[in-house]
């Protein structure tokens, strides 16, 4: 088979998994082919999906983000906490309340401000971003406490609900959001210079500086979006729920990396897109709901979520080392 | 060949397909115990696939494989180690972490009663197989700590450690100066009287003499000459690895102009850990527009990182001024790439190419600001500036948006060179332009070399074949432990004088 076809085929083969999928399911449960429950999958997976369009450009680049779920809880944290209170500046013996826009701002802001450390780790302190990570990870979920005392902040009024659980066009707010940042993202990867740089650091980070592209600062850039959109997903959450949760997106990075790895981006950096990903979370959202309708305990679901990226996984693995046979 | 005994190694029709390539058909050979065989074609031709099949790296579509007679089916390196097949291949399969003695016993350690390595044994056995083999490299070594080309001595010992039978070596001396090269032949000639056979796969015809006894030539996946060495003249090899008769690359008379490209002022680059030792030192060279300067040097003569550092790529550690036509360069290399310089690195595929990309996306890596309109990359936009540039250079491939892990050697260099002529460039650095590159691609990428000196750029072209740099200079430098050790002009310059000049003064020093 010529090599063009094989790899396009490998890029459909989640397609491929989701549409057989979601025909089993139709089948199988009345329920999982309404309308309704359509609007549900994508509502439930828009927080992931969030969370992994930042991650697909990290990993895309070469590196990793474990911090993603830690980053969240302080951001939703931190935004809820400053909309209910607002903020004290005794020095100038000011106090500050916050709009709901102000609070959006200040959550991306804090994300914004880890991811910048976390890209600082890695480029200045060569820290591998495993680690730098790592320590992030558990350096925000610290802050969180500290911030929370250990307490959810809740009843953050309607205005900053509607964000999580209101809906324009009978689709949820989340659902707009994440779909407009999915259609940024795809521009930003495959029509712009910062796009082709990004997929030239992951692919030979060497080769990349010698061609004169600015590495470091590619780096850098790709935490700090990958900060702002995990930051953006902690509003979703608290807006959500009307409660930020001291332990919100606890283990949600696995889940981002999982929707990343599925939709055929290599952990090694350099290959994937944010397509893949959102065809990722979105099998993933499909499963998990078809379980569910199915009546299969959450348990069971757990197993058959780690075979799935077991087996999405070394299928694409199949397809790649064809492709690079030819 | 009748009087000789049966082959040690034999293969009967070997046929090997990939996914849109045939990579062999039907390839017969024999090979007897004590005599060297030496593999030969050009790049593509099939020898490393013969190779990895022979060494149970990949398995036949059809053919067999006999061992002394017997047919085998080798499905691992393991397997093929186990009847006295035992490959070196270009990239060596060494723990670097390990030390030379853990290298050679990997896997089959000597034990104590205990069950625990018996690392007096294991030494021992290491130092009386090194012995052999007349190499002064201590058992406790670590590998990292070792040159390439005693790295080598030390698979060769592993090999030997195996009671191997065939060694198959791919391209021993790519990595290797003339010393080194002079020390693995006589132990080549040590292995054959030894009995061991030897398949041998090369580029280089003038290692061949008194080592080679039979030839395998192949071309297009087959098998189209099998002849004892002696029977042949060069020019029958060559013409039966290319098909036809080879015209000599013949250098075009542009003349080098007095405007200067390239102009490079006692630069000097310290060793990162050594205080007081330096890797490039005070090294000073102009090239006209042009011009192609050849630089020629042995390995670690400080070539590449000569060029590198010309390039900004050191530019922390780095001393010294390099100036691109008329204007000084100050930073890193953004800004060399700015102030018109490129570099063509040696290691094309990790340093020069993004193997996932397609050759557009490549050849546009350099300049997307100037495909950029809005913000946004045109695609149409920058097909229009690359099209020109992949015409003029003549690649030759079906798509540009084919990923360049699927190009040959020659046009993967051309994508090289698109991306720096996209940039418009005052001078181009090539580092060993044509490492891999079959023959007849090599003399297209010496015309094209021609064809854009002869633009107004000044070429500044690294290299460790002499042949190369003869045909292709008007002035050759040559360097030496990081200094510069000599000029000659295109009239002046011989093989031997190049050579002479690139010999350390003090020989002691490694040995």
């Amino acid at each position: 088979m010529k090599p063009a076809s094989l790899a396009s085929l490998g890029r459909f083969q989640s397609l491929l998994a989701l549409a057989v999928l979601m025909v089993a399911l139709s089948l199988a449960s009345d329920h999982f082919l309404t309308a309704e429950n359509g609007v549900n999958i994508l509502r439930q997976i828009s927080v992931n999906l969030c969370l992994s369009i930042g991650l697909t450009l990290v990993i895309l680049s070469g590196g990793i983000d474990l911090s993603v779920g830690a980053v969240l809880a302080l951001a939703g944290a931190v935004a809820a906490g400053l909309l209910k209170s607002g903020l004290e500046l005794p020095m100038w013996n000011v106090h500050l309340e916050l709009t709901v826009a102000g609070a959006v701002m200040v959550g991306v802001g804090v994300g914004v401000a880890l991811g910048l450390v976390n890209g600082l780790m890695v480029t200045r302190l060569l820290i591998p971003p495993f680690v730098a990570t790592l320590a992030m990870m558990s350096i925000a979920r610290g802050l969180t406490q500290l911030w929370t005392g250990g307490h959810p902040i809740s009843r953050l009024g309607p205005p900053f609900g509607f964000i999580g659980t209101g809906s324009f066009l009978a689709i949820p707010m989340p659902v707009w959001i994440v779909v407009v940042l999915c259609v940024i993202a795809l521009v930003i990867c495959h029509r712009t210079p910062f796009g082709r740089h990004l997929y030239a650091v992951g692919g030979s980070e060497r080769a990349a500086r010698l061609t004169g592209l600015n590495v470091d600062a590619i780096r850098v850039v790709v935490y700090v979006v990958g900060g702002a959109l995990s930051g953006l997903a902690g509003i979703l959450v608290t807006a959500r729920l009307d409660s930020a949760q001291p332990n919100a997106g606890l283990g949600y990075e696995l889940d981002a990396i999982a929707a990343v790895v599925i939709g055929g981006t290599s952990l090694s950096g350099g290959r994937g897109s944010v397509a893949g990903t959102a065809l990722g979370c979105l099998l993933i959202g499909v499963l998990s709901n078809g379980l569910t309708l199915l009546d299969v305990s959450p348990f069971w679901q757990q197993i058959v979520k780690g075979a799935v990226i077991a087996v999405a996984v070394a299928l694409d693995r199949r397809s790649s080392r064809q492709e690079r046979l030819s | 060949m009748s009087g000789l005994p049966p082959p040690v190694l034999a293969a009967r029709g070997l046929c090997k397909s990939f996914p849109g390539v045939r990579a062999l058909q039907d390839v017969s050979l024999e090979l007897h115990a004590g005599r060297l065989l030496a593999l030969l074609g050009e790049n593509g031709a099939g020898k490393s696939t013969l190779m990895s099949i022979l060494a149970g790296v990949t398995r036949p579509d059809r053919g067999d494989v006999l061992v002394a007679g017997q047919a085998v089916h080798f499905s691992s390196t393991r397997q093929a180690r186990e009847q006295g097949v035992v490959a070196i291949f270009q990239e060596l399969s060494l723990a670097g972490n390990l030390t030379v003695a853990e290298n050679i016993f990997l896997g089959r350690e000597p034990r104590t009663r205990l069950g625990t390595i018996d690392y007096a044994a294991m030494n021992a056995s290491a130092r009386s197989l090194l012995e052999r083999l007349g190499v002064e490299i201590a058992a406790e070594t670590r590998v990292s700590a070792l040159r390439v080309s005693q790295q080598q001595t030390v698979e060769i010992a592993r090999a030997l450690s195996t009671q191997a039978r065939v060694l198959i070596m791919d391209e021993p001396t790519s990595a290797l100066a003339q010393r080194e090269i002079d020390s693995l032949l006589r132990l080549i000639g040590e292995l054959k009287r030894a009995d061991v056979a030897i398949i041998y796969i090369t580029h280089k015809f003038e290692e061949l003499t008194g080592i080679a006894d039979d030839v395998l030539i192949m071309r297009d996946g087959e098998a189209v000459a099998a002849r004892a060495f002696a029977e042949l003249t060069h020019a029958e090899i060559v013409r039966l690895m290319v098909g036809r008769e080879m015209q000599p690359f013949a250098l075009q008379t542009n003349r080098a102009t007095a405007d200067e490209a390239l102009r490079v002022e006692e630069l000097s680059l310290p060793h990162p850990t050594r205080p007081g030792d330096y890797i490039v030192k005070d090294v000073s060279l102009r090239v006209a527009r042009g011009e192609v300067v050849g630089l020629f040097g042995l390995v670690g003569a400080g070539r590449t990182e000569l060029l590198e550092t010309i390039f900004g790529a050191h530019s922390k550690r780095a001393r010294g001024q390099v100036w691109v036509a008329g204007r000084r360069l100050a930073g890193d290399s953004a800004a060399a790439i700015a102030g018109g310089l490129a570099l063509a690195p040696e290691d094309r595929k990790h340093d020069g190419l993004i193997l996932g990309l397609s050759a557009r996306e490549n050849a546009g890596l350099a300049s997307t600001r100037a495909s950029t309109r809005f913000g946004l990359l045109s695609p149409r936009q920058e097909q229009g500036r690359l099209d020109p540039l992949f015409a003029q250079l003549q690649l030759n491939v079906r798509s540009a948006e084919q990923p360049v892990r699927n190009l040959s050697g020659g046009n993967q260099q051309k994508v090289v060179l698109a991306k720096w002529l996209a940039t418009q460039p005052e001078a181009l650095l090539l580092d060993e332009p044509t490492r891999g590159i079959d023959v007849m691609a090599k003399n297209e990428i010496y015309a094209l070399i021609h064809l854009l000196a002869g633009q107004g750029l000044g070429i500044l072209l690294a290299s460790s074949e002499l042949p190369e740099l003869l045909a292709v200079c008007h002035r050759i430098i040559v360097l030496c432990e990081g200094c510069c050790t000599g000029e000659f002009t295109r009239a002046e310059a011989t093989a031997e004088l190049l050579m002479q000049a690139a010999l350390p003064r003090t020989l002691a020093r490694h040995a």
